[in-house]
């Protein structure tokens, strides 16, 4: 039987590592922000192809049909009998992306901590019952059922096959309740969206959570995920918004923090809960006293309850960058926190990188 | 049917009883006309087994190679979007190999049996396809079966490189190679003669005092230089340009033995193809202009007289400024057949300027479907239109030259003067895109390293190509290699010495 599998798999592990050769520059250009996990990408590759010696451009050839000198003549002839520069499009998905990402910076698979199990009591349509409610009846079962009883009643003829269900043949889907255990994770993305990051500074920090979001939904089956933009207030967003928005104002970076307590207290448990807070910003907080009641919030509240706490600021014209200072005054040598600076788009992939690459 | 190929393709792909009774049909029917092919055996696939097939070349068993792979997902996915679908596919063995997609209407399937039968005459009867092993299936597998097993001692990624680099080089064949006899062999004896040969042609003379007036010392010293120059010749290596640049490398380059073995299938497999590439239009136009004449005159019944003119528009249409070769062929068959029928050829018919006598002639010679069938036999592309292409045709199909205008950045019409066009299309035909290059010296400058030299046909190289290819040269040659061309009309060489290629001027005569 033919079987061009393994030319196939050949191929595409050659577009691979074309892909993991440009990544950075996939990465930060920006374009695939936004996407979903099982979406497809079209990367557009060149001269994945045999090189041959062929000629360059054509500069003349052969046409057919009506039409004066000087006119134009359609298409026109591509270089040579075959077509020339082909760019290929590959499809991968943003989780083979991911993927890609993390075996080439070398992150760690993150792992769940064992206490932080959630049970959660889930119903499954996995049994038949005899009876039950029409609109949960199982029709190729009954049909089944129907068949056997007219083989065995000696009812069913090949020549004419009809099968008329009764009531007894009648068979309905069940459930049964199990308890499942997961280990459930929720990464709080905050980004600072006031006025002193640019918008150069907003592309950054939002390439970077993009594929810090992408690579932990590769990782976790289960990842929740939260979105908080703030400026001098904070508020939640959906998903779309995070990835779009702009806006301007001042800063007051507790305002996102206090929001995110919120969130937590309200809606995870930190005994159920793998909790990961991702903070981008240009560090140009406010005022020093808002920032001791960060550093305050963070030690007292956040940091205990999280698996890691991760700040990233990016260079900006504008920003003091003070932040990460006062930040890292406060938590040198303590492991759940990691901070990091994004001085240009190329850093990027290092920035990643260095929040990422603790796997807690 | 041949045990080989049940042994690859699924069983229970053989004719439904309606398809069978058509192919019966249509073979009855095409031997009647004279066709003369191969047995031909039509397989039932799904588009996606057409695909794998054609990715594969039309053969079931190739050896591992990524390009495949390529090649498939290109097809799948111009076939999920509609861009093209492949509607037969046949190849040149015996007994014949075609396939039919199961989704196609009935109608499709008879125009494609039709003109299946059309190619597989070709194939059996075309000079060109003389020297072709008509077992290729039993050879492909067998290629794919000695690669399989160097890859497991050598593993997959060295033995893909080394195919890659082979494959680099596979359009440096001779196509004409099977049928004339290139080389001649210089004996060590005749260079050993010339060399102690001291006369130096000098013309004997009776008197010595005339010696002095018959051989003055320029006419000496002008022989001496000859001779000199035909040492030379005689004792470079190659002592003839070799357009086989594979066949050399594989006589003369210093390979372990599993590359030569891989080169050599590789060489064999390019050898085998290339007749398909130099008789391109002429086998589509043959198949064409059968499958229109069998469907028109025989096959078509009522009902399907729509669908077929649509679908064989499809494959005769002609996009604005693009050629088709199954439309040039056909017209072109059509046309000889027609000139023959009434007798429009020889002496008189040249010879005739007058356009009233030359639009009326008619001997009735009825000799146009017996050329048709010589043509077929006898000729490929280049001669094709070289011999058939006449003023009278250019101007009835409308051909012209184009150009690309950098301004207007489009293609326009350059000419519509006959001897333009035929100029055109036989410098596309004659190189098909490939350059010709020739190896004229395996020693050059004494270091064992190659020489190529490119016969410039007005077109450049594309270089960034030109530069891996060459890389890959050096690999398999082991030594530097040059290339030797012309750059914007300046004579350049190329040099690779297995790290970087650099570039300088040359004179002309190097």
């Amino acid at each position: 039987m033919l079987n061009i599998d393994r030319d196939l798999g050949r191929f595409r592990d050659i577009v691979k590592g074309r892909v993991r050769r440009d990544l950075r520059r996939y990465m930060s250009s920006g374009e695939l922000v936004g996407r979903k996990g099982k979406e497809m990408v079209s990367i557009p590759i060149h001269q994945i192809g045999i090189p041959r010696l062929r000629y360059g451009e054509n500069r003349s050839g052969v046409g057919q049909g009506e039409g004066e000198q000087g006119e134009g003549a359609g298409q026109g002839p591509k270089a040579g009998d075959s077509a020339g520069e082909h760019l290929l499009e590959v499809e991968l998905t943003v989780d083979e992306l991911a993927e890609i990402l993390g075996e080439e910076l070398e992150l760690p698979r993150i792992q769940p901590k064992g206490m932080r199990e959630a049970q959660s009591a889930k119903a499954r349509y996995k049994g038949i019952s005899l009876t039950g409610p029409e609109s949960l009846r199982h029709t190729k079962r009954t049909f089944k059922q129907a068949l056997k009883r007219q083989i065995a009643a000696g009812t069913y003829d090949p020549a004419r096959p009809v099968v008329v269900p009764i009531k007894e043949d009648r068979r309905y889907r069940s459930f049964v309740i199990e308890n499942e255990p997961r280990s459930a994770a929720v990464v709080i993305y905050m980004m600072d969206v006031s006025g002193s990051m640019g918008k150069e500074q907003k592309e950054i920090v939002r390439s970077e959570a993009f594929w810090i979001d992408a690579w932990l939904q590769h990782n976790y089956d289960d990842v929740e995920t939260r979105f908080i933009i703030h400026d001098a207030t904070a508020r939640e967003v959906d998903r779309e918004t995070f990835f779009r928005t702009r806006e301007s104002g001042g800063t007051l970076i507790s305002s996102a923090y206090k929001l995110c307590l919120e969130i937590l207290d309200r809606d995870y448990p930190a005994t159920e809960w793998n909790i990961y807070p991702f903070h981008f910003s240009d560090g140009d907080n406010w005022s020093q006293s808002d920032t001791r009641t960060c550093i305050r919030l963070l030690e007292e509240q956040i940091i205990p309850r999280s698996n890691q706490f991760s700040y990233a600021q990016v260079d900006s014209q504008y920003g003091s960058g003070q932040f990460i200072k006062d930040l890292n005054e406060s938590f040198e040598g303590v492991d759940a926190v990691c901070l990091s600076r994004i001085p240009n788009r190329d850093a990027i992939m290092d920035s990643i990188k260095e929040l990422l690459g603790k796997g807690r | 049917m041949s045990r080989v190929a049940t042994r690859f393709l699924r069983e229970g792909r053989s004719l439904p009883p309606i398809l069978e009774e058509a192919r019966v049909h249509i073979s009855e029917l095409a031997r009647s006309y004279g066709l003369d092919f191969f047995e031909t055996i039509f397989e039932m696939c799904t588009y996606e087994e057409i695909n794998m097939i054609a990715s594969y070349g039309g053969f079931p068993t190739r050896y591992p190679h990524w390009r495949f792979g390529m090649e498939y997902i290109q097809m799948q996915k111009s076939y999920e979007y509609g861009l093209s679908k492949i509607y037969e596919m046949v190849i040149n063995t015996d007994p014949s190999y075609a396939y039919l997609m199961d989704c196609n209407l009935l109608v499709d399937q008879k125009l494609v049996m039709a003109h299946v039968y059309g190619h597989v005459d070709f194939f059996k009867n075309n000079l060109w396809f003389a020297h072709t092993n008509r077992k290729m299936l039993d050879q492909m597998a067998n290629h794919a079966t000695r690669i399989r097993r160097i890859m497991d001692r050598h593993g997959v990624d060295e033995v893909e490189a080394f195919i890659d680099q082979c494959l680099s080089i596979d359009n440096l064949i001779d196509p004409y190679a099977s049928h004339i006899k290139r080389r001649r062999e210089v004996s060590e004896d005749e260079i050993e003669k010339a060399e102690s040969d001291q006369g130096v042609g000098r013309i004997p003379t009776q008197r010595a005092y005339m010696d002095r007036h018959v051989n003055p010392p320029e006419f000496l010293a002008e022989q001496r230089r000859r001779r000199q120059q035909e040492l030379d010749r005689m004792r470079s290596f190659p002592e003839e340009p070799v357009r086989d640049v594979m066949g050399f490398l594989l006589d003369h380059a210093k390979l372990p033995r599993w590359k030569h073995e891989i080169l050599q299938i590789i060489r064999d497999e390019a050898y085998y193809f290339a007749p398909q590439a130099q008789t391109k239009i002429m086998n589509e136009g043959w198949a064409t202009y059968w499958h229109t004449h069998l469907m028109t005159q025989h096959i078509l019944d009522d009902a399907e007289v729509v669908d077929y003119a649509d679908h064989h528009s499809g494959t005769v249409h002609m996009r604005p400024g693009q050629l088709n070769p199954y439309k040039l062929g056909v017209e072109l068959y059509r046309h000889i057949e027609s000139r023959w029928d009434k007798g429009r050829f020889g002496k008189e018919w040249s010879e005739c300027e007058d356009p009233r006598e030359r639009r009326a002639w008619d001997t009735g010679a009825g000799l146009g479907r017996e050329k048709i069938f010589e043509v077929r036999r006898t000729h490929n592309d280049v001669t094709f239109l070289d011999t058939f292409l006449t003023e009278d045709f250019c101007r009835e199909q409308g051909f012209f030259t184009t150009r690309y205008d950098p301004k207007a950045r489009e293609w326009v019409i350059d000419s519509r003067e006959f001897l333009d066009v035929k100029a055109s299309l036989l410098q596309m035909l004659a190189t098909r895109g490939t350059p010709r290059v020739y190896v004229v010296d395996a020693n050059h400058a004494n270091r064992s390293e190659l020489r190529l030299h490119h016969e410039h046909e007005g077109l450049d190289i594309q270089l960034d190509w030109a530069s891996v290819t060459l890389g890959n040269l050096v690999a398999l040659w082991g030594r530097p290699v040059h290339l030797d061309t012309l750059l914007e009309g300046k004579p350049i060489r190329l040099s690779h010495d297995g790290h970087q290629i650099t570039r300088e001027a040359r004179k002309e005569s190097a």
